[in-house]
């Protein structure tokens, strides 16, 4: 395994026998066989040499344990890279941007310390995954929902300060969290919110406290290291009911955006769906793919109502007692049907709390506030893993039209990667914007894999020349989507550095997060 | 008596360590493997084992009876397809021997 950069042997020997003393010989990994255990499994570089690989992991109990490897780590300029559950899949994994790290693993953090059914809320450690934070509601039987991503493995405070995304009103999930505690790289420990009074007694129910509110500058970036954070949680609501609206024409998209928008801004419908394109999205149909490639709109259009499916579908999903549903369904269906030829449909319906039972008959229960995995089956069974290119872009149906135009231009110009999937739904994971989530694959086959890096790159490019940017990306590319980033020289990202540079003068936390070098490794072109 | 007693736990206490290892590892098979590998068609894991499988295995874990401890330890520590890997802070060895305890047992 290497070495941390520009330390030795000797030196990383003793460092490794003082992160032993500060934490237990059981809890430092140095062996070849421990240490790979935190290797990306969907690394973009299998087999290649530029597969960034850590040095070593520590595995802290508690702050005080945080605080004496942040100690270690300043004495001897090793780079750390913290890691929660370490299953950020897609996006690097538990394995750092720069070879030579040692991950901080926080997995045995994982305490639950609070939850509230009253006020519904919780506080929690880094290692508390979507499962057990789940698992522990049901035990104690409280009437609060917690909102999971996709992966329900995650851990909530990753997930949040990566900015993941769920389904329920609470998806936005670093904007449900309320209150962080952050041991900075000195290891000086700081509340943020109302956590800053001592013996406060609503720090996960005002977010602000008093003065700057700082929170922000900790996700997705390499300032501290989170050791606990507070999140709101949904009460249990009465019901769940979702309707699918279709439209005919490829122009409706404009219309139905439009209402969608107003209806997501005004919260009557609050959750997340997507915009599907039926020319692109759904089982193999080769009549269809020739349409699209080689057809007329005019020809996709029939042939879609000839197959009884619309050109645009959107799914609705409400949340809260069954009355206002209902009312908010009708509401709906007024709006959209100012759209010549739209179609309605009930899909799903469901009343809380569900027995074991009607639980089991769900498919995917994410949007219902219960962890899963089922997502994973998204590649198909030889999948060996993946990677998201995940742009935001406006909630117009131009945009919509314009990004399908634009990314399909690009994989065809690029020769369209295996497995990629242009026809992936527009989502509405957050407020007031989409976000595309295309689906790159990761094979153990090093050509494909150099092939699909530098579609990625180009896509971000390509993204960026239209005023697109990610929301997230892979440590792979993580420079190149903050270089994207650049209105006014680069002002952001300098601004980031000084921060940088002030609370992590040795450049200690996780070098190259989202594109942030401390200044000894500082390098722009 | 009391030396037969005695000579009877010493000789029953392997299969009672035995019975422990896989109730353990039951619990974490729950915990960390189930969510994939439970049965029914939406699970990841028990699709991708159909998939290859087709019907000559079952495609459910559980009803494995081919599994060998080795097998069990190798494939969570190295991942398979999308399965990834798992680090000793989510499953130590410790869980990781009865799980593969479990997954072995006679059926």
């Amino acid at each position: 395994m290497p070495l941390p950069p520009g330390l030795n042997k000797t030196d990383f020997a003793d460092a490794l026998r003082q992160f032993e003393q500060a934490l237990g010989k059981e809890w430092v990994f140095s062996s070849d066989e421990d240490v790979n255990l935190y290797r990306d499994s969907y690394s973009p570089f299998w087999h290649e040499t530029e597969e960034p690989i850590p040095s070593a992991a520590v595995a802290p109990d508690g702050v005080d344990q945080v605080q004496r490897v942040l100690k270690i780590a300043n004495a001897f300029r090793i780079p750390v890279w913290t890691i929660s559950t370490g299953k950020n899949l897609g996006y690097g994994g538990s394995a750092p941007q720069l070879s030579g790290s040692v991950v901080l693993d926080l997995k045995r953090m994982n305490r639950i310390l609070e939850v509230s059914d009253k006020n519904h809320y919780a506080l929690v450690e880094p290692g508390v995954s979507y499962f057990d934070l789940y698992r522990y509601i049901q035990e104690k039987g409280l009437r609060v929902w917690i909102d999971c991503p996709d992966p329900g493995w995650g851990s909530l405070i990753g997930n949040a300060l990566e900015r993941g995304g769920g389904y329920t009103p609470l998806r936005d999930h670093f904007d449900a969290h309320c209150g962080m505690e952050i041991v900075l790289a000195n290891g000086d420990v700081v509340r943020t919110g109302m956590g800053a009074l001592p013996n406060s007694k609503t720090w996960q129910q005002y977010k602000y406290g008093f003065g700057p509110h700082v929170d922000g500058i900790f996700s997705q970036s390499n300032f501290g290291v989170i050791t606990k954070m507070g999140f709101w949680l949904l009460p249990e609501p009465e019901a769940y009911f979702s309707a699918n609206v279709t439209v005919p024409r490829r122009d409706d998209v404009h219309q139905l955006v439009e209402i969608f928008a107003h209806l997501a801004n005004s919260k009557i419908v609050d959750g997340t769906t997507g915009v599907i394109d039926n020319t692109a999205f759904g089982p193999p149909d080769p009549q269809r793919a020739a349409l699209r490639v080689g057809g007329s709109t005019r020809a996709l259009e029939d042939y879609l109502k000839e197959k009884d499916l619309g050109y645009w579908s959107l799914d609705l999903p409400f949340y809260g007692p069954a009355k206002v549903i209902q009312a908010q369904w009708e509401y709906a269906k007024e709006k959209f049907s100012t759209i010549l030829g739209v179609r309605f449909r009930d899909v799903d319906s469901h009343r809380f709390p569900l027995s074991a039972a009607d639980l089991a008959k769900i498919p995917n229960p994410v949007p219902l506030g219960v962890p899963s995995l089922t997502t994973f089956a998204i590649g198909g069974p030889r999948s060996q893993g993946h990677m998201w290119f995940s742009p935001i872009i406006p909630m117009t149906g131009q945009a919509v039209l314009e990004a399908q135009e634009v990314f399909e231009k690009a994989y065809r110009e690029l020769g369209s990667p295996e497995g990629a999937l242009p026809g992936f739904p527009v989502w509405s994971f957050f407020a007031r914007a989409f976000v595309i989530i295309y689906f790159i694959p990761i094979e153990h086959d090093v050509e494909k894999n150099r092939k699909n890096r530098a579609v990625f790159r180009s896509l971000v490019k390509t993204a960026a020349e239209r005023g697109w940017g990610e929301y997230r990306t892979h440590t792979a590319f993580m420079g190149d989507v903050m270089a994207a980033y650049s209105y006014n020289n680069h002002a952001l990202l300098r601004l980031h550095e000084s921060i940088k540079d002030t609370l992590d003068p040795n450049g200690i936390l996780a070098p190259g997060k989202n594109g942030i070098w401390p200044r000894n490794m500082r390098r722009r072109a | 008596m009391k030396w037969a007693l005695l000579l009877l736990a010493f000789l029953a206490a392997p299969a009672f360590a035995q019975d422990d290892a896989v109730r353990r590892g039951q619990q974490v098979y729950q915990k960390w493997c189930s969510p994939c590998h439970a049965p029914g068609a939406s699970m990841p894991g028990t699709a991708a084992l159909q998939f290859h499988y087709n019907g000559s295995k079952p495609a459910v874990l559980e009803e494995r009876t081919d599994l060998t401890p080795a097998m069990v330890k190798g494939l969570v520590r190295n991942g398979v397809y999308v399965m990834p890997r798992f680090r000793k802070t989510e499953i130590s060895d410790t869980e990781l021997d009865a799980v593969a305890a479990y997954l072995t047992r006679k059926k």
